[in-house]
């Protein structure tokens, strides 16, 4: 299969299918619908499954039971949906069951309206739901990044016994551009021993349930559960690092923003500026590698989020007081530009804004 | 002489004793379920869903793979089930302040949507894992930790009648509302429970037994004085029957 152009929602929705995802329940919301319609009219030619639920708190519980089966299965949505997603994704962790869900941040908070945005990023990777948890995050840049990244989640759900969420922003889901889908080894996805299928003779009756009513045993169960978490930061760091090795000033940012930031950057070269760029691909678990390499070479670091601030903190405590950091955000689903972005280079290097 | 076996444990239930407070009617209608799986055979075949409320640990109880899930969700949970396994029979096992109140949403629309499950729904006319607050099938008049004054229409509104109101769903089967309050009620409990999981064998669609039960607990009543109260109060607000039956008869 060559390359296809396609919407960066409907990539997300192929590049499942082609990961094995056979189930999806959804809700409509703008700016991922078209994921949710792509997947009415696919799974059912790959023998799936596509049920639109009542509600995102509906479709997140159907994802319950059928991860609880051992199957694939997704679900989707943008900010004020995957708020409702929440309770669902903490029984998730709690059960140990594999799932993906993807959010297309809007701009919020409420409401909010249906532009792209980053303003759920303590959202997804501070837990969200109640309780101790982590859950995997990605964040693709491009639409051929998404086709891997896709996969990876579905592997990483299935690995960990986890759910894993897909982050993009509006613009990621809407925009179009080439991609290639190539078959690629999947993780174990048959096998789950765990899974409620009916006893069918095979061993006594399984349960899945994240309730412990001693505390001793939840807290035992909480360990391991922070064991696997560390187990995960280990092993799913991903990220990007462009023209580091002798900048001065290296910028922060993911997905969408990251690919304005990388063209400001350029800009800001050709004016002698030494910047660069390191792009967490997995915003949890945070990357801190590439800032302990460079955090004592650079002269700042510069967070740039479509939020009022939100990933600056977890760029701060990689830093760890090294050098400062400092920040530029738009929010509210406005999409910085690369002149917005190379001024602030700019004001930061102390060169003259020309 | 030969012994005849008259009684004995179902292979429906585990060995597990149950936690419910003596004269509540949950372990009844455990057992009743956990019969007619074991004498339709479908034990194997079986996962059910726990819901929040004093059945919340019911997965520990039935002989079947079981899933615990959030509260009122357990409808959309078996859904999911259900349609990755169609060849499977899923139930799910949920209080009135569960299916009523939270995850009234949860089961109108597996309802409306004609999904091939089957729900016991156990009324108690309040909750009581919480402490016996109000229920949505809370009667008028009726005093709970939150209606300390009884209650009224004009505060709390009026009770719900889940069962009339499913029927009127095209995707809902079968559904009969039954009662635990004495042998006879329970043996007519127990058919009722049999029909549903046989709708939902032959696919017909949703299906939903709504048994009438007792909370002595929190009723502030001795046992026997609560299967007097299920029939003085609860059965006049909630009359028995067949509500929707699909393949007609009875
Ligand atoms: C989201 C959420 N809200 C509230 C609760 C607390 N809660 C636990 S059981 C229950 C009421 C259950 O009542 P009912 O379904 O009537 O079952 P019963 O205990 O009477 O058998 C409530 C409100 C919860 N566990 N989760
Ligand atoms: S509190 Fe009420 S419903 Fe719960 S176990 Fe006790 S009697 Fe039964």
């Amino acid at each position: 299969m060559g390359k296809v152009l396609m919407k960066g929602n409907e990539v997300i929705a192929e590049a499942a299918v082609h990961a094995g995802c056979k189930y999806f329940f959804g809700y409509p919301i703008t700016p991922q619908s078209e994921l949710v319609a792509y997947m009415a009219r696919r799974l059912p030619e790959v023998g799936g499954l596509f049920l639109q639920a009542e509600s995102e708190i509906a479709a997140i519980n159907m994802v319950y039971g059928a991860a609880g089966t051992g199957v694939r299965v997704m679900t989707s949505s943008s900010s004020p949906g995957f708020s409702l997603k929440q309770e669902g994704i903490s029984y998730l962790v709690g059960s140990e069951l594999p799932a993906v869900i993807c959010n297309i941040v809007r701009g919020g908070p409420g409401l909010g309206n249906i532009q792209p945005a980053q303003s759920d990023y303590f959202q997804v990777t501070k837990g969200g739901g109640h309780g101790d948890y982590n859950i995997p995050v990605l964040a693709p840049a491009s639409l051929q990044e998404i086709v891997e990244l896709t996969q990876d989640a579905f592997d990483i759900a299935d690995r960990y016994r986890t759910p894993v969420i897909l982050m993009g922003d509006g613009m990621l889901g809407q925009m179009m551009e080439p991609v290639e889908f190539r078959e690629r080894e999947k993780a174990i996805i048959d096998e789950k021993e765990w899974a409620t299928t009916g006893t069918r003779g095979d061993g006594g009756p399984r349960i899945i349930t994240s309730l412990e009513l001693d505390a001793e045993s939840l807290e035992q169960r909480n360990w391991k559960l922070q064991k696997k978490f560390a187990t995960i930061k280990e092993n799913e760091v991903r990220y990007e690092t462009y023209q580091v090795d002798d900048a001065d000033y290296i910028m922060v940012a993911y997905g969408t923003v990251a690919r304005i930031t990388m063209n400001s950057i350029n800009q800001a070269r050709q004016k002698g500026v030494k910047v660069g760029l390191i792009r967490p691909i997995s915003l949890w678990p945070f990357p801190e590698k590439p800032f302990i390499e460079t955090r004592d070479q650079v002269k700042a670091f510069i967070s740039v989020e479509m939020s009022a601030g939100q990933m600056i903190e977890d760029v701060r405590l990689a830093v760890n007081g090294h050098a400062p950091v400092d920040f530029f955000g738009r929010t509210g689903g406005v999409v910085p530009t690369q002149e917005e972005i190379y001024d602030k280079i700019m004001t930061v290097a102390g060169g003259v804004n020309v | 002489m030969t012994m005849k076996t008259v009684f004995r444990k179902t292979n429906g239930l585990t060995d597990k004793p149950t936690h419910y407070c003596p004269g509540c009617t949950h372990g009844v209608i455990h057992r009743l379920v956990g019969e007619v799986l074991e004498e339709m055979d479908i034990l194997e075949d079986t996962i059910g869903v726990a819901s929040v409320g004093c059945s919340v640990l019911s997965y520990e109880y039935f002989n079947c793979d079981m899933t615990q899930a959030a509260h009122g969700r357990a409808p959309a949970v078996a859904t999911g089930i259900k349609r990755v396994l169609p060849d499977r029979f899923v139930f799910t096992y949920q209080g009135d302040g569960d299916l009523a109140s939270i995850g009234i949403s949860e089961v109108i629309h597996a309802a409306a949507r004609g999904e091939k499950i089957t729900v016991i729904f156990v009324n108690n006319a309040i909750y009581g894992m919480t402490g016996g607050q109000m229920a949505p099938t809370t009667l008028i008049g009726q005093k709970t930790a939150t209606t300390p004054y009884g209650r009224t229409e004009s505060v709390q509104g009026l009770p719900i009648r889940v069962s009339e109101m499913i029927a009127t769903l095209d995707g809902a089967a079968y559904i009969e509302r039954v009662s635990s309050h004495d042998v006879p009620h329970i043996m007519k409990a127990k058919k009722a429970i049999r029909k549903a999981f046989e709708t939902q064998k032959k696919g017909l669609g949703f299906s939903m037994i709504e048994v009438l039960s007792t909370c002595p607990t929190n009723w502030g009543l001795a046992p026997h004085e609560s299967l007097d109260w299920v029939k003085d109060n609860m059965i006049p607000a909630y009359p028995l029957g067949v509500f929707k039956n699909k393949e007609g008869g009875n």
